[in-house]
C-alpha cells in the first residue's frame, strides 16, 4: 500500500481540513516524531503502538542532532481519522517527545525509502534484471557472476513494483529501511 | 578538603536531599539489598519520616491515599526485583486514576544489569506502560537532576506515577548535588484553554435549554481553587451537576444542584439528565466506559464540550463539539470571566422546564431499597455510617465492588480530597493501605475504609503497618461472605451459576483484630448498629469492624453492559434476561 495513497481533499494543501472525522475509511499517514535520544525512547513509542492496538507499516529511527541528543522517528501508520488523531495525541504526551508532525496533512512532503535487493540468475534473466534496474534507476552495488545487489531509493510503491518484477528473475532477499520523510520547502 | 567541603554527596544522600528539597515529609517503603545505601541515609536523618509497609503494593496504595488526600505527590521506596514487581499494580492504579506518585526502586549495580543477577528485573521495562514516565539512572551525576525532573513530571499536566530505578553503585557513587532550581525541562503541558473555544462554550451556556455539568477527577486534581470555581459556576448558572466516581466532593453533595453520581451504578436522575440533555459540559472527566454505556447511544441529542488537560482524552471515545485543552482551574476562571462580561445570561425558561423534568426523575427515588429488621442491609449500614459521621473531619477510602458503589451512592462528600477509591483500575486491596496513607497525612482525622471482606483480605497484612505507626484507621467491612459484584453479575448474566464467588473459611475478623493488637467489633443486628459504629468511631486506635450484612443484596440502579443510559435497571423486578450476548462480552 502506498504511503501517499490519500483521499483527495484530505490534506491541508487546501486551507480546510476536509477529512470527515466520523469516516470509517482507513487512511495511511506518515508521522515524524522528534524525541530525546534517551534509552528506552523507542520502546516507549513502539509500546504505545502495540499497547493501544495501532498499526505500524514502517518505522525508521536515527539520531539527527548529536549535540542536542535528538532522534527523529518516522512512522507510517494506518487508521481511521479518529485513530490517527489519537495516535498523534498519545505520542505528543510522551515525556521525551518534543514534536509530532503529520506529514500527510501538514503540506507537501518528500518521502523516500532505500532498499537493497539481491537477485541471482544466469543468462537472459540476469540481463533482464539489469535492464529493469536501469529503468528503475537502481544501482548495482555488488555483483558476482551469478548475482547482483541493487540499491534503489524511492517511494515504497516503486520498491514494491521493482521487487515484484525481480521475483520471477531470481529475487533472493530484500532489505528495506522504511520511509524517511521531510516536509517540502522552508 | 573533605568530600563534604567539595560539595560531594553519595547518591543515597542525594536522594534524601532531593526528597527534602521537594518538600517530602513521608516515604512509604520496604528495604532490601538493592536499596540498603538509601536506607542507611534515611537512618541518619530526621526530616523525612519512613513508614515501613508489609508488602510493596501496600506502599504504593498508601502513597496514593496520601497524595489524593493532600494534593501532594506520594513517595514510595522499594527494592529491586520483587520489590519493584510488587509495585506494578499500584503504579497501574495510579496511572489510570491520574495520581501523582514518585516511586524509587533499587536496582542491581550497573555492571550487573543484564546478567540475571539476584533480585534483578527489568524494572523500567516492566513499568514503562504503567507509569507516566520512568528513568534508569546510570550515573550518580545525573541522579539529583533526574529526581527533580521526576517530581516535575509526576505533578505537571495530567498527574501520574513516575518511577526512578537506581542501581546500587549509583547510590554509593559520589557527585555534586544539583539543586531543584537548576533543572531544565521541555515538559510544560499547556494549562490555559483556547479563549475562542471558551467563548463558544459560553455562547452555548447562554442558550442551553437542558444543560448538565459532568465533572470528574480532573477537577480535584486541579486543586481546591478549581472546586471553588466549579461551585461558583454551578450556583451562578443554576445548571444541574453530576460527577463521576473520581470527582465526588468537588461539588458538595448537599448542594442544591447536585444530581448524584452518574454511570453504571449512578443515580437515575443523573443518567437520564446525561441522556436527555442538549448541552453536556464535561469538566475533567474522560468518557470512561462505566459512564458512557453503549457509545453509539450516548447522550444522542446533546452538543458536548470537553475540558481536559490531556489532549489525548479529547475525542478518544466520544466526539465532542467544543474541545478545550487546559487545566480545569484556569479554564473555569476564564469561562466565568467571559460569561460574566457578557451579562451572565442563561435560558431561564428552558432551565425551569429542565429542572421540572429532573424533579420527576428524582421522585423515582432510585436508591430506595427494602430494609429489614432482622438483617443489616448494606445500604442501611452506609446510611447509618453517613448519619453518625456527618460533619466530622472525615476521610473515606474503599475497596472495590458492591460496597464501593453503595458508598458512592449513600455517603455524601462536601469537599474534595475526602474520597479515595480505585476508579479506573478497580483494584481490590486498595482501600486498607490507602486509608493508612490518608491517616498518616491527617493524623487527627477520622479515616474509614469502607470494605468488602474479600477485597479487604487482599492487603490485610497492612494492619501491621497501621498498628506500628499508630494510624487509627477504621476498617468498616460489609461482610456478605460473597464476592458481591461478581455474584451479582453471575446472577444477572450467567444463569445464577455462582462460580467461585463465595468466600469459605473466612477468618474470624474480631479475633484477627486481636491478633494484630487492635480492636475488633462484630455487628449483625440492625438494632445494635448505631452503638457499634459509635464504638468504632470513639476507639482511639485501629478498628476492624465486621458488619455482617445481607448476603444476596444487589446493587441498583444498574446500567447493564452494552446498554444506553435510558435502559437502567432500578431493582430486582427489572433484572430478568436484561443482558444480551453482546453485553455479556463487556465487563
Amino acid at each position: 500500500m502506498s504511503a501517499l495513497n490519500i483521499k483527495r481533499g484530505s490534506t491541508s494543501h487546501s486551507a480546510y481540513d476536509l477529512r470527515d472525522p466520523y469516516a470509517e475509511v482507513i487512511e495511511t499517514h506518515t508521522l515524524a516524531v522528534l524525541v530525546d535520544n534517551e534509552s528506552g525512547v523507542l520502546a516507549r513509542v513502539i509500546g504505545l503502538f502495540s499497547g493501544r492496538g495501532y498499526n505500524i507499516d514502517s518505522l525508521t529511527v536515527a539520531e539527527v542532532d548529536h549535540e542536542g541528543h535528538r532522534s527523529r522517528i518516522t512512522i507510517v501508520t494506518r487508521g481511521t481519522p479518529q485513530v490517527i488523531e489519537q495516535i498523534k495525541a498519545q505520542l505528543g504526551r510522551l515525556v521525551p517527545v518534543h514534536e509530532v508532525h503529520d506529514l500527510t496533512v501538514e503540506g507537501p512532503a518528500v518521502q523516500r525509502e532505500l532498499a537493497l535487493i539481491k537477485v541471482s540468475g544466469k543468462g537472459e534473466a540476469r540481463i533482464e534484471a539489469l535492464r529493469l534496474a536501469e529503468i528503475f534507476r537502481a544501482n548495482v552495488v555488488d555483483s558476482t557472476l551469478e548475482s547482483f545487489v541493487f540499491e534503489m531509493t524511492g517511494l515504497p510503491d516503486k520498491i514494491d513494483a521493482f521487487a515484484e518484477l525481480m521475483r520471477p528473475l531470481g529475487l533472493r532477499e530484500i532489505a528495506r529501511t522504511g520511509v524517511a520523510a521531510l516536509a517540502r520547502g522552508v | 578538603m573533605t568530600r563534604a567541603d567539595k560539595g560531594l554527596m553519595t547518591g543515597a544522600q542525594m536522594i534524601v536531599q532531593a526528597l527534602k528539597d521537594q518538600g517530602v515529609e513521608v516515604v512509604f517503603g520496604y528495604p532490601g539489598g538493592a536499596v540498603l545505601p538509601i536506607y542507611d541515609a534515611i537512618f541518619q536523618q530526621n526530616d523525612i519520616r519512613h513508614v515501613l509497609v508489609r508488602h510493596e503494593q501496600g506502599a504504593i496504595h498508601m502513597a496514593e491515599g496520601y497524595a489524593r488526600s493532600t494534593g501532594k505527590p506520594g513517595v514510595a521506596l522499594v527494592t529491586s526485583g520483587p520489590g519493584a514487581t510488587n509495585a506494578v499494580t499500584g503504579l497501574t492504579d495510579a496511572l489510570l486514576d491520574s495520581i501523582p506518585l514518585v516511586v524509587l526502586s533499587g536496582q542491581v549495580p550497573t555492571f550487573m544489569i543484564g546478567t540475571d543477577g539476584f533480585q534483578e528485573a527489568d524494572t523500567v521495562g516492566i513499568t514503562r506502560p504503567c507509569t507516566k514516565h520512568n528513568w534508569l539512572v546510570k550515573d550518580t551525576e545525573k541522579l539529583a537532576e533526574t529526581l527533580h525532573q521526576a517530581f516535575h513530571v509526576a505533578t505537571s499536566g495530567r498527574p501520574g506515577p513516575v518511577l526512578v530505578d537506581i542501581p546500587k553503585d549509583v547510590q554509593f557513587g559520589e557527585a555534586l548535588y544539583s539543586p531543584k532550581e537548576k533543572i531544565r525541562t521541555h515538559y510544560q503541558p499547556k494549562v490555559k484553554g483556547d479563549i475562542d473555544q471558551i467563548t463558544r462554550l459560553v455562547e452555548m451556556i447562554e442558550k442551553a435549554e437542558r444543560p448538565v455539568f459532568y465533572t470528574g477527577g480532573g477537577v480535584i486534581n486541579s486543586g481546591p481553587a478549581a472546586s471553588q470555581l466549579l461551585r461558583e459556576l454551578v450556583e451562578a448558572t443554576g445548571f444541574p451537576i453530576t460527577s463521576t466516581l473520581m470527582g465526588l466532593g468537588a461539588y458538595p453533595a448537599s448542594g442544591k444542584n447536585w444530581l448524584g453520581m452518574l454511570g453504571m451504578h449512578g443515580l437515575y436522575e443523573a443518567n437520564l439528565a446525561m441522556h436527555g440533555c442538549d448541552l453536556m459540559i464535561n469538566i475533567g472527566a474522560r468518557f470512561d466506559d462505566r459512564i458512557t454505556g453503549r457509545v453509539k447511544d450516548f447522550s444522542p441529542t446533546s452538543a458536548k464540550a470537553h475540558i481536559d488537560i490531556d489532549p489525548s482524552s479529547i475525542n478518544k471515545v466520544i466526539r465532542v463539539d467544543v474541545p478545550i485543552v487546559g487545566d480545569v482551574g484556569h479554564v473555569l476562571e476564564d469561562l466565568l470571566r467571559v460569561w460574566k462580561s457578557r451579562g451572565r445570561k442563561v435560558n431561564k425558561d428552558g432551565l425551569a422546564k429542565w429542572w421540572k423534568q429532573i424533579a420527576e426523575w428524582q421522585a423515582v427515588n432510585c436508591l430506595d431499597y427494602k430494609n429489614s429488621e432482622k438483617t443489616i442491609k448494606p445500604q442501611y449500614a452506609l446510611q447509618r455510617l453517613e448519619a453518625l459521621t456527618k460533619g466530622m473531619d472525615r476521610y473515606i477510602t474503599t475497596e472495590v465492588g458492591q460496597h464501593q458503589m453503595w458508598a458512592a451512592q449513600f455517603l455524601g462528600f462536601e469537599a474534595p480530597n475526602r474520597w479515595m477509591t480505585s476508579g479506573g483500575l478497580g483494584t481490590m486491596g486498595y482501600g486498607l493501605p490507602a486509608s493508612i496513607g490518608v491517616q498518616i497525612a491527617h493524623p487527627e482525622a477520622l479515616v474509614i475504609n469502607v470494605a468488602g471482606e474479600a477485597s479487604w483480605l487482599m492487603n490485610m497484612q497492612e494492619m501491621g503497618t497501621a498498628m506500628q505507626f499508630r494510624a487509627p484507621v477504621k476498617q468498616f467491612i460489609l461482610n456478605n461472605e460473597r464476592l458481591g459484584m461478581v455474584r451479582q453479575w453471575q446472577e444477572l448474566l450467567h444463569g445464577e451459576r455462582y462460580s467461585h464467588s463465595w468466600s469459605e473459611s473466612l477468618p474470624d475478623f474480631v479475633k484477627l483484630a486481636e491478633a494484630f493488637g487492635c480492636k475488633g467489633i462484630r455487628c449483625s443486628d440492625p438494632k445494635d448498629l448505631d452503638d457499634a459504629i459509635m464504638e468504632m468511631i470513639r476507639y482511639d486506635g485501629p478498628v476492624i469492624f465486621d458488619c455482617l450484612v445481607e448476603k444476596h443484596e444487589n446493587c441498583f440502579p444498574m446500567i447493564p453492559s452494552g446498554k444506553p443510559h435510558n435502559e437502567m435497571l432500578l431493582g430486582e423486578a427489572d433484572t430478568q434476561g436484561v443482558i444480551g450476548a453482546k453485553g455479556a462480552v463487556l465487563v
